[in-house]
């Protein structure tokens, strides 16, 4: 199994801690994105598996070997860099020949590899060119490219697209997914801060947030089921709405007052010992809609209405000292600024969270 | 002493006052020459007065410069040009005599055969020593401290630095106590002392080391400000294709900084053709260790001079330098614009 399996890895700095005891096990051929916000250690995580940063605790292993002190170019992994790191003196074949010929491959087999690679990705025209000489994106390709003359099992990718343009983003992922597509075996490991990136390539998803992993699991699944305020906030755009309430009757359904004095009954389950208990109701903009009766969730002044032809966003004030909630309805709405509008959602949308931020598990 | 001091010190504030005052004076008279009045004024004559004034003030305040460098720089080549189809007073014409003497020279060249051999071994051997010390100090705690030692003989006179080296290669004749470095590590090793500076062919080597123990921190700190400008992933990248510590350094580093080396190679290289001071200081061009510089100086100012040989000696100085401090700028140049 070329998977790679991490045991309560630890990094620190010295008397800083950046990594707290990641436990995480990918398995062969599975697509991974690390995703969490600047500063939450995904990209020296992955330095970690690449071996470029030394490991403090804990035991890792790529293809069941224990990787702790082995060299990176002996663990079978290859790395995409988010600044591409070609070579610059380099031509794009010399770039992608570098690792083969210091690995005293033949002439032929160097050459058999760099071409293929270099078919795959469209360079065969380029292979004489400087990277200075290239565009964004076309080095960015390069730098693929040369992972894959490595042959890796164990694929490994730095915010390879946040150098490029939006439009060169959306191309390069696209490629990106159909390469792994044409790579079924190898694993791929993905950090960036994109949730787009995440939600669109992952076949699991690990939302990492101050040196640890929050939730691990199928994009949609973290989408429909975060365990947690942090991944609910984090996964989707606009963020998840937070409105805090209180529990006023637990059981079966569980009825959460607002501070207004109006309660909503939620189809999450609660003990009677939850009951009183400060919680926060979640409820995404998307399943927010304008609500015609009396039978509603949220009311207030609309401060700002974004219409961008196929959604709308309203942000709606609510009590002073909350924040605003944000609606996002399909395609355009009469609704003007100061409007004072109604939101309801299905209840089975709602998620509930506790005081310390864990959430209360929903029927499936 | 402090009379002296305090003159030193006055000159230096009345110098940098004068040009102080010269740059504002010179400003002010632009001003009034090209009037740009508040409000009042025609805008059309206030905006070809602004720009009157931004395309002749470079001349207004480059002149001075221009000047001493005019008469400093320029006349004197041209007066050592023509004073090399003179004789030794500077008064008969010879035409090209003088150089048919320096080609069959023994001496001249002596001197020629000399500065070659410097131009081969110093700045190849700073530039080595420079850029290896670079990337080791890169990774020790204590590099900064070693890099500090190492960039101290730059703060050194030749002059001095050849007094030094000569305590170094120090000889005592008889059974005297040898007080000289290299001698005493001799003895200590068993061998007889020798008379290094005296010794023909090598004695060359002993004086380029002076000039390499000066000029290795100057290659040091130009050379390790480049490897810190070379992108860590591209290292990063080499480590995971496999290379090894040395491969990454000439295959990865040494080619990104390339243009670096160049520059710091060329300047050690003009240095070398004038290397003057530590020949004078150590052996003054004695047991073949005579150099051009150093030959042109001699022919001046000994021996009742010789005008007319010393200009040829001076100006295949120049022609050798020349070329090379072309190149060097143009190179400098194409470095600071990033490429």
């Amino acid at each position: 199994m070329a998977g790679v399996v991490l045991k309560d890895i630890r990094k620190a700095y010295g008397q800083v801690k950046v990594l707290h005891g990641i436990d995480l096990d990918v398995a062969e051929g599975e697509f991974v994105v690390f995703v969490g916000p600047s500063g939450c250690g995904k990209s020296t995580l992955l330095r970690m598996i690449a071996g470029l940063e030394t490991i403090t605790g804990g035991e890792m292993s790529i293809d069941g070997k224990v990787v702790n002190d082995v060299p990176p170019s002996r663990r079978g992994i290859a790395m995409v860099f988010q600044s591409y790191a070609l070579y610059p003196h380099m031509s794009v074949y010399d770039n992608m020949a570098f690792g083969l010929r210091i690995a005293h491959q033949s002439k032929s087999e160097v050459d058999r590899r760099v071409r293929a690679a270099a078919d795959i990705l469209q360079l065969t025209p380029y292979l004489d060119r400087l990277p200075k000489a290239l565009s964004g994106g076309q080095r960015q390709r390069v730098a693929i490219g040369r992972a894959i003359c490595r042959d890796p099992k164990v694929f490994l990718f730095d915010e390879p697209l946040s150098n490029l343009d939006a439009a060169l983003r959306v191309a390069t992922r696209i490629e990106i997914a159909r390469l792994k597509e044409q790579m079924p075996e190898t694993t791929m490991i993905y950090v960036t801060h994109d949730q787009v990136e995440a939600m669109t390539l992952a076949d699991r998803i690990v939302v990492l947030s101050a040196g640890r992993v929050e939730q691990v699991g199928p994009p949609l699944e973290l989408y429909e089921h975060p365990t947690n305020l942090f991944v609910a906030r984090f996964i989707g755009s606009p963020a998840m709405n937070i409105i805090p309430g209180t529990i006023a009757r637990s059981g079966e359904e569980t009825s959460v007052s607002f501070a207004d004095g109006r309660s909503v009954s939620v189809p999450i389950a609660t003990t009677d010992a939850r009951s009183g208990d400060v919680v926060s109701l979640g409820v995404r903009p998307e399943d927010l809609a304008l609500a015609q009766g009396e039978d509603y969730l949220f009311e207030g002044p609309v401060s700002i209405v974004e219409a961008l032809g196929e959604v709308t966003l309203l942000y709606v004030e609510g009590p002073s000292g909350t924040e605003p909630v944000t609606a996002k309805l399909p395609g355009s709405v009469g609704v003007r600024k100061n409007d004072t509008v109604r939101l309801h959602a299905d209840p089975a949308k709602l998620h509930l969270f506790d005081a310390s931020g864990k959430a209360f598990s929903k029927r499936r | 002493m402090i009379s002296q001091l305090v003159s030193a010190f006055g000159a230096v504030i009345a110098g940098v006052f004068l040009c102080a005052l010269y740059y504002w004076l010179s400003d002010k008279l632009l001003q009034l020459v090209f009037p740009v009045r508040d409000g009042d004024g025609d805008v059309r004559v206030a905006s070809r007065n602004l720009a009157r004034r931004a395309s002749v003030r470079p001349w207004l305040f480059l002149g001075p410069a221009l000047l001493l460098l005019g008469i400093y720089l320029v006349y004197p080549v041209v007066a050592t040009f023509i004073l090399s189809f003179y004789d030794r007073s500077g008064t008969t014409f010879v035409g090209g005599a003088n150089y048919a003497w320096a080609i069959n020279d023994a001496q001249f060249r002596q001197a020629i055969f000399n500065n070659i051999l410097w131009l081969a071994v110093v700045p190849a051997a700073c530039t080595f020593f420079g850029l290896v010390i670079a990337v080791m100090t890169d990774r020790i705690w204590w590099g900064n401290i070693a890099k500090s030692l190492i960039f101290m003989p730059m703060a050194i006179s030749f002059v001095g630095a050849s007094v030094i080296w000569k305590f170094i290669y120090e000889y005592k004749g008889g059974k005297e106590t040898q007080i000289g470095l290299l001698n005493a590590i001799v003895q200590f090793f068993g061998g007889d002392p020798q008379v290094w500076i005296s010794m023909p062919f090598w004695n060359n080597f002993f004086l380029m080391a002076i000039l390499i123990w000066i000029q290795t921190g100057f290659a040091m700190v130009i050379l390790s400000a480049a490897l810190r400008g070379i992108p860590e992933e591209t290292v990063e990248a080499a480590v995971i294709d496999g290379a090894n510590g040395w491969q990454i350094f000439w295959k990865i580093m040494v080619p990104q900084i390339w243009g670096t080396i160049a520059v710091v190679w060329t300047t050690i290289t003009i240095l070398v053709l004038k290397v003057f001071d530590i020949v004078l200081t150590m052996t003054n061009g004695q047991w073949n260790t005579m150099v051009l510089a150093n030959l042109m100086f001699d022919w001046m100012f000994r021996g009742g001079g010789d005008s007319g040989r010393s200009a040829v000696i001076a100006l295949v100085i120049m022609a050798a330098v020349t070329p090379i401090m072309i190149w060097n700028i143009r190179q400098a140049n194409r470095q600071s614009e990033g490429h």
